[in-house]
């Protein structure tokens, strides 16, 4: 190699978006390696110059991997969650840690809104029904449910929270919401707590920060409360659910349904859910545009440039 | 008002079925073999007609039926009555405009969402228990992208309204501008095409309207545009779309409605730029039943010497 490397990449190999930007503007070194072992062998070989890492993947981010790169002062994520990077121990070190800021918000949040909507009208099985020949055969469809009047509690009325209250205004939903932060200006009713907002809406919206206070936030006592024709909705992390919990009361009918980007174990996912119709599953796609991707592209080499440029990061996180 | 013979084209509702039922002499027209056998016992006897989008009263029919004085339909659209020979024969003609409203806007923007973000695909992808760690398929995104509403009436307004929370530019094509809603309007149905990401056919099934969507809209739409149909089946000349589509020179479709339901095309079935629901526009339990509510009262209204709820109005 002809210069150090100053920057990292850790990514999968199908994740090569950024990499001309990238070594056109810096010297990069590139893994694919997940696993523990190898991946701090290669570290301890090539990376005591780096000072930067892009991490695309969400690949864990812990205490041994730091440990081996002794120069590093910067992660930049290309996710908006941040659950898998150890970021008291960021503090520690002193390595300052951004993310995607905003860059997905517009997509999350319209995914959130087509999740819902596919759920309670039943689109992906109405399709199925149609292209597997049994609307000539077999007659009418099974009735959905009317969106318009839905009460819709939002989990972390965030950024992208922000956005999915705006889009489902028109729709005639009553929004509702609970977050770190309650403000006098936002005009939707608030509740405490989630256990009151399940029980006082017909939906709730995750898309709240994934750590220790909010690690299956959405647990029996919330399922329970959010009742048989209540709906969860996620476009945050698996984690925030109780996801055992979860198939079990879809199962036995203690909640109505669900629509989930996220799971536990990605790309795990309980085979419970496939027999069943009250649900809509997808591969975490709700950032998958070529809009988001441009964006965070443009981010992450925005915060990289100010770095190297000891100008002000453009999408920190709070390391505390 | 139990002796008042009520004639049901065909299924529709269980919860009309039964409503009428309770109110009325209902006869069920899909019970008879024939039509010659169903005429031989009820031609004088019906005083009314309930149908649907897929089966209404023709010509024939209205002849046929010696006193026939209401046609009550299980939808809000009229294509499949002949209001000319209503209007002729003094025959009141009552729909269900409003209470469906809102279903048929929400799927508009639900058909937009799965078709551009691929939801159907994703739904099938997840179940197949194919997702390996990686793995990732790049998706049209929604918000921003311009939409042009082919028809602007209540169903029309309420889709832009609802594309308007989605950041999107709304344009129109109507039979008259409408100023006061601020939207841009195109006075051919080609420039809306040409100017849209999206296009949605929300207009009513007339002579004028039947293949409105023809191949130069299509061509006009292009192979990055999208065409979502919520309307009739014939506002678009499917045959041309199958080959727009197989061909490549369209984007993608979601149809809600087809030229010959429950028939739909199979060249179709296997691609992944198509959504194809079986005409679910206002297909919620609230709105069935919401709509089934006021063909009866339509009904009880009439007979009782009241004044219609939701009447059709004849223009000039």
């Amino acid at each position: 190699m002809a210069e150090s490397p100053l920057v990292l990449v850790q990514r999968p190999p199908t994740f090569d978006f950024m990499d001309e930007l990238l070594s056109r503007n810096f010297p990069v070194l590139t893994t694919h390696h997940t696993s523990s072992a190898p991946l701090l062998v290669f570290l301890s070989r090539h990376a005591s110059s780096v000072r930067a890492v892009v991490s695309i993947g969400r690949f864990k981010i812990d205490a041994d991997f730091l440990s081996h790169l002794p120069s590093l002062r910067l992660i930049v994520c290309t996710s908006v969650g941040t659950d898998h990077v150890d970021l008291p121990e960021c503090k520690r070190r002193g390595i300052a840690v951004t993310n995607a800021g905003e860059a997905y918000s517009e997509d999350v949040a319209d995914y959130a809104v087509g999740l819902l909507i596919s759920f309670l009208r039943r689109i992906p099985a109405a399709d199925r029904y149609v292209k597997s020949g049994q609307w000539a055969k077999c007659g009418e469809f099974k009735l959905g449910i009317k969106l318009s009047g839905k009460r819709v509690g939002i989990l972390g009325l965030g950024s992208i929270g922000s956005l999915i209250a705006k889009r489902l205004e028109p729709f005639g939903c009553i929004i509702s919401y609970n977050s770190t932060c309650q403000k006098q200006s936002i005009p939707y009713l608030y509740y405490p707590d989630v256990v009151s907002l399940a029980a006082n809406n017909d939906v709730i919206i995750l898309c709240c920060a994934l750590n220790d206070q909010t690690r299956h936030i959405v647990n029996r006592e919330v399922m329970e409360s959010l009742g048989r024709n209540g709906i969860i909705i996620n476009v945050g992390r698996g984690g925030l659910i109780d996801e055992k919990e979860m198939v079990k009361c879809l199962v036995d009918g203690v909640i109505g349904g669900a629509g989930l980007d996220a799971f536990e174990k990605e790309p795990g996912v309980p085979v419970e859910l496939f027999g069943l119709d009250n649900v809509v599953l997808s591969p975490h796609s709700a950032v998958a545009t070529p809009g988001s991707l441009d964006n965070v592209v443009q981010l992450a080499l925005a915060n990289l440039k100010a770095f190297f440029s000891n100008q002000p990061l453009i999408s920190p996180v709070r390391l505390n | 008002m139990e002796s008042i013979g009520v004639l049901m084209m065909c299924p529709m509702s269980s919860y009309l079925e039964n409503e009428l039922q309770k109110r009325f002499n209902l006869v069920r027209f899909w019970n008879f073999p024939e039509k010659s056998v169903f005429l031989e016992t009820h031609r004088n006897s019906i005083r009314a007609v309930v149908g649907n989008a897929s089966t209404g009263a023709d010509a024939e029919l209205i002849n046929d039926l010696t006193k026939l004085e209401i046609v009550s339909s299980f939808s809000v659209g009229l294509d499949k009555i002949d209001l000319g020979k209503c209007k002729e024969k003094g025959i009141r003609v009552t729909n269900t405009p409003d209470v469906l409203t809102e279903d048929v806007a929400d799927l508009a923007i639900g058909l937009i969402l799965a078709l551009l973000r691929r939801l159907c695909e994703c739904d099938r992808y997840v179940r197949s228990c194919k997702w390996k760690y990686g793995d990732f398929q790049l998706t049209a995104k929604f918000s921003g992208k311009s939409v042009g509403i082919l028809g602007l009436g209540r169903i029309g307004t309420a889709i832009a309204k609802r594309a308007e929370a989605f950041s999107c530019p709304v344009s129109y094509h109507s039979r008259r501008v409408k100023p006061d809603l601020g939207y841009n309007y195109y006075p051919t149905v080609v420039e809306l095409a040409e100017n849209s990401d999206i296009l949605v056919v929300a207009c009513p099934l007339t002579d004028q309207t039947r293949h409105i969507v023809n191949r130069q809209v299509m061509d006009a739409l292009g192979a990055k545009g999208v065409l979502v149909n919520i309307g009739r089946g014939p506002h678009v000349d499917e045959q041309e779309l199958v080959k727009a589509l197989t061909e490549g020179r369209l984007g993608g479709a979601a149809l809600d409605v087809f030229e010959q339901e429950p028939h739909v095309p199979e060249e179709l079935f296997g691609l992944e730029n198509v959504v194809l629901l079986p005409h679910v526009g206002s297909g919620t339990v609230e709105t069935e039943n919401a709509m089934a509510d006021l063909v009866v009262s339509n009904l009880e209204a009439h007979f009782a010497g009241k004044s219609l709820l939701t009447p059709v109005v004849w223009s000039e």
